[in-house]
C-alpha cells in the first residue's frame, strides 16, 4: 500500500518571534525551523501502518522553500521510502487552498491508497489544506484522527476521531482516504544512525510547479503582537484575606455571581 | 443579501457555541446590513428548530434528508452545499469547533473559496471585513483580508463572542429537503472514555486549580468554594498529569476549551498551554503569590497573595452575601 504524508517546516515552536519589516510574516532569518508537531505524528502512523500491512512505501510530499530539504532528510531517516519535494520558496503567501492545490497536482498520479498530514500546521493554522485537498482530489477524508485500527486494514480503515468535551467517535473509511492527526496519537521514533545513512541513497523527487491564483485567497494585511484588551484590578494591596473580601464585593455587584 | 450561520447539534442537543455564532451573525449583520438564516442539518423536523427561532433571525432553515441524523462530513457538505446555492448568502459564519473545522473547508473549496477560520474579531471595513486570528500558536495576531466574490466562510474561535448576548426576537421555520450521495464513511456512536465526564464548555463558573495546590489533599479547599458558587472544578494540566483529576478536567489546549461567565484560577501561573483554553471567559480572577504571574495579564481581578489565606476567606464571604 502507498501512504504520502504532508510534511511541513514551521518555525521552531520556543523560538523567539520578530516581525518582518513588511508587517506581514515573522522574519524567518534567525528562527531555527523544525518539522511541523502534528506532521510527525503523521508519518509514525503511516510507517505503524506500512509495517502492520506488511507491504508497502511511505511517499513523505513538503511543500516549501530548499531550506525544507531538512524535514525531508529527518523523515526519510525515519524510514520514508522516498520523497516528493514541491520547491516554491514563498510558501507562506500562499492561502491553505492554493497550497492544497498545488499539492493535489503534484500527488494526484501517485494514486495512494492512504494520504496523512497533521490536523494543522503550527505557523498559519489554518488547519484546512488536508480537508480541501481531500475534496480536490475527490477522496473522503477524516480530521483530528486519535487513534488508527490497524487490525481493520484492509480495503478500508477504521479510525477514531476526537470530538469536543472528551468525546470520540470510531468511522470506517473505504480506501482511498485522507485522514489528518491529532498531536500525541502515538510516541514517535527517533531516527538511528542506519536510518540516517540510508536516508542518503534515498530519492527525493523535485517538482517545481506553476502556482495559479486564486481570486477567493485571504491575504494577511498585518501581524502584530496580541493586544492586552484587560486592565486588572488588583485588590488587597498584598493582603490575600483583604484582596478575598474585595473580590466578594466585585463578584456580588460587578460581574453579579452571588 | 444575507448571512447563514450555522447551527450545530447532537440530536436536536443544542451545541451552545452556536449562539455565539448567532451573536456574531448579528454582529456583523447590523454592521453590513445583513439578514440572517440560521441552517440546521438534521433527519427530522428538528425540534431545535423552535427555539432558534426565538431569535433576532429572519429565518431558520432545516436542511431535512435521513442521512443528516448522524454527523458525516460527506453528508453535510452535500446538504450545505445545496442551501446555500438556494439562499446565496454573502457571509457563512459558524463556531470553530472540530465539526466545523471536518467540513466546512470541504464546502468552500467545492465553491471554490476557502474559510477564513479560527477568527477572534473582526471590523469592517469598507463595506467588507477585515478578520483578526491568531497564528504562530497564539504568539502573534494577523489582520486578514477576504478575497474574490461571496460567499465567505468564517469561523469565530469559541469565545470571541458571547452567546449570552444573542438578541432574542421572532423567526420564521421552514423546512428544505436536500439531497444527500454517496455517503463514504461509516460513522459508529459517539462515546465518552472518562467516566463520570463533565462538559465544562456549559458551565457558569469554573474554579480551577493548578500546581499552586500543592497536593491532592489540598483540592478540598477549592471544592469548597466551588460548593459555595456552585462552580465546576478544572484544573491545568500538571494537577491532571499527577492524576489528582480526571482528564477531563483539564482546561487547555489539550484538554477543553471554554467560556464561563466567571473563571477563578488558583495556583495558576498561566502558560499559554492553559490561557488558550479559558482566555475567553467572561470575567477572570487569577490568585497567586507570584505577582509576575502571566495569568494576571489577563485576569479581570487579581489577588496577589497565598490561595491558601484567600480562598477560607473567599468562601466565609460568599456565604454571608448569599445568606
Amino acid at each position: 500500500m502507498k501512504i504520502i504524508v504532508l510534511m511541513k517546516q514551521v518555525a521552531n515552536k520556543d523560538a523567539v518571534l520578530r516581525i518582518a519589516g513588511d508587517e506581514k510574516w515573522i522574519n524567518e532569518a534567525d528562527v531555527a525551523q523544525q518539522t511541523n508537531e502534528s506532521d510527525g505524528y503523521a508519518l509514525e502512523e503511516a510507517l505503524r501502518t506500512v509495517e502492520a500491512k506488511g507491504e508497502g512505501e511511505v511517499v513523505v510530499c513538503t511543500l516549501g522553500p530548499a531550506g525544507a530539504k531538512s524535514v525531508i532528510k529527518d523523515a526519510l531517516a525515519r524510514g520514508a521510502h522516498r520523497a516528493i519535494h514541491i520547491v516554491v520558496e514563498d510558501s507562506k503567501s500562499l492561502s491553505a487552498y492554493q497550497v492544497a492545490k498545488t499539492i493535489a497536482d503534484a500527488i494526484r498520479d501517485e494514486n495512494a491508497e492512504l494520504i496523512l498530514s497533521g490536523l494543522q500546521s503550527d505557523d498559519a493554522s489554518y488547519g484546512q489544506t488536508g480537508v480541501i485537498l481531500a475534496e480536490l482530489l475527490g477522496i473522503p477524508h477524516a480530521t483530528i484522527v486519535i487513534e488508527v485500527d490497524r487490525g481493520s486494514l484492509g480495503d478500508t480503515l477504521r479510525v477514531k476521531r476526537e470530538l469536543e468535551s472528551g468525546w470520540y467517535q470510531w468511522f470506517t473509511y473505504k480506501l482511498p482516504a485522507l485522514m489528518t492527526i491529532q498531536s500525541g496519537i502515538s510516541q514517535i521514533r527517533y531516527a538511528s544512525l542506519k536510518g540516517i545513512m540510508a536516508a542518503k541513497s534515498k530519492p527525493v523527487t523535485e517538482v517545481t510547479p506553476a502556482i495559479e491564483p486564486f481570486a477567493s485567497a485571504a491575504s494577511i494585511q498585518k501581524v502584530y503582537m496580541p493586544l492586552k484588551t484587560k486592565q486588572t484590578q488588583m485588590l488587597g494591596n498584598g493582603d490575600a484575606k483583604a484582596g478575598a473580601v474585595e473580590l466578594v464585593e466585585k463578584l456580588r455587584s460587578e460581574v453579579r455571581v452571588i | 443579501m444575507s448571512i447563514l450561520v450555522f447551527i450545530e447539534h447532537k440530536d436536536c442537543v443544542l451545541n451552545k457555541t452556536s449562539l455565539e455564532a448567532i451573536a456574531a451573525a448579528q454582529a456583523i449583520g447590523k454592521d453590513l446590513g445583513l439578514s440572517i438564516t440560521a441552517v440546521l442539518p438534521c433527519d427530522k423536523d428538528c425540534s431545535l428548530a423552535q427555539d432558534i427561532a426565538g431569535y433576532n433571525i429572519e429565518k431558520v432553515i432545516v436542511a431535512k434528508n435521513e442521512k443528516l441524523g448522524t454527523y458525516t462530513p460527506d453528508a453535510y457538505a452535500d446538504a450545505w452545499e445545496q442551501v446555500i446555492k438556494a439562499v446565496n448568502p454573502q457571509y457563512i459564519v459558524m463556531a470553530h469547533t472540530y465539526q466545523v473545522r471536518d467540513f466546512a473547508p470541504k464546502v468552500a473549496a467545492r465553491l471554490g473559496r476557502e474559510v477564513v477560520g479560527d477568527c477572534i474579531r473582526y471590523r469592517s471595513e469598507g463595506g467588507k471585513l477585515v478578520l483578526t486570528r491568531r497564528i504562530f500558536l497564539g504568539k502573534l495576531d494577523a489582520d486578514v483580508a477576504i478575497g474574490g466574490d461571496a460567499p465567505y466562510f468564517i469561523t469565530f474561535q469559541s469565545g470571541a463572542f458571547r452567546g449570552d448576548s444573542a438578541e432574542r426576537g421572532s423567526a420564521a421555520v421552514e423546512t428544505m429537503d436536500v439531497t444527500v450521495g454517496d455517503v463514504r464513511m461509516t460513522p459508529e456512536a459517539p462515546f465518552q472514555e472518562a467516566k463520570a465526564s463533565v462538559d465544562l464548555t456549559k458551565s457558569e463558573i469554573i474554579v480551577a486549580v493548578g500546581r499552586g495546590i500543592k497536593s491532592q489533599e489540598n483540592l478540598a479547599v477549592a471544592q469548597q468554594l466551588a460548593d459555595a458558587l456552585g462552580a465546576d472544578i478544572a484544573a491545568s494540566r500538571p494537577i491532571c498529569d499527577s492524576e489528582w483529576l480526571p482528564i477531563d478536567r483539564q482546561i487547555g489546549s489539550s484538554g477543553q476549551t471554554v467560556a464561563p461567565k466567571l473563571y477563578i484560577a488558583l495556583g495558576i501561573s498561566g502558560a499559554i498551554q492553559h490561557i488558550v483554553g479559558m482566555k475567553n471567559s467572561g470575567t477572570i480572577v487569577a490568585i497567586n503569590k507570584d505577582a509576575e504571574a502571566p495569568i494576571f495579564d489577563i485576569a479581570d481581578y487579581g489577588i496577589v497573595g497565598d490561595l491558601f489565606e484567600a480562598v477560607p476567606v473567599l468562601v466565609e464571604e460568599i456565604k454571608k452575601a448569599k445568606a
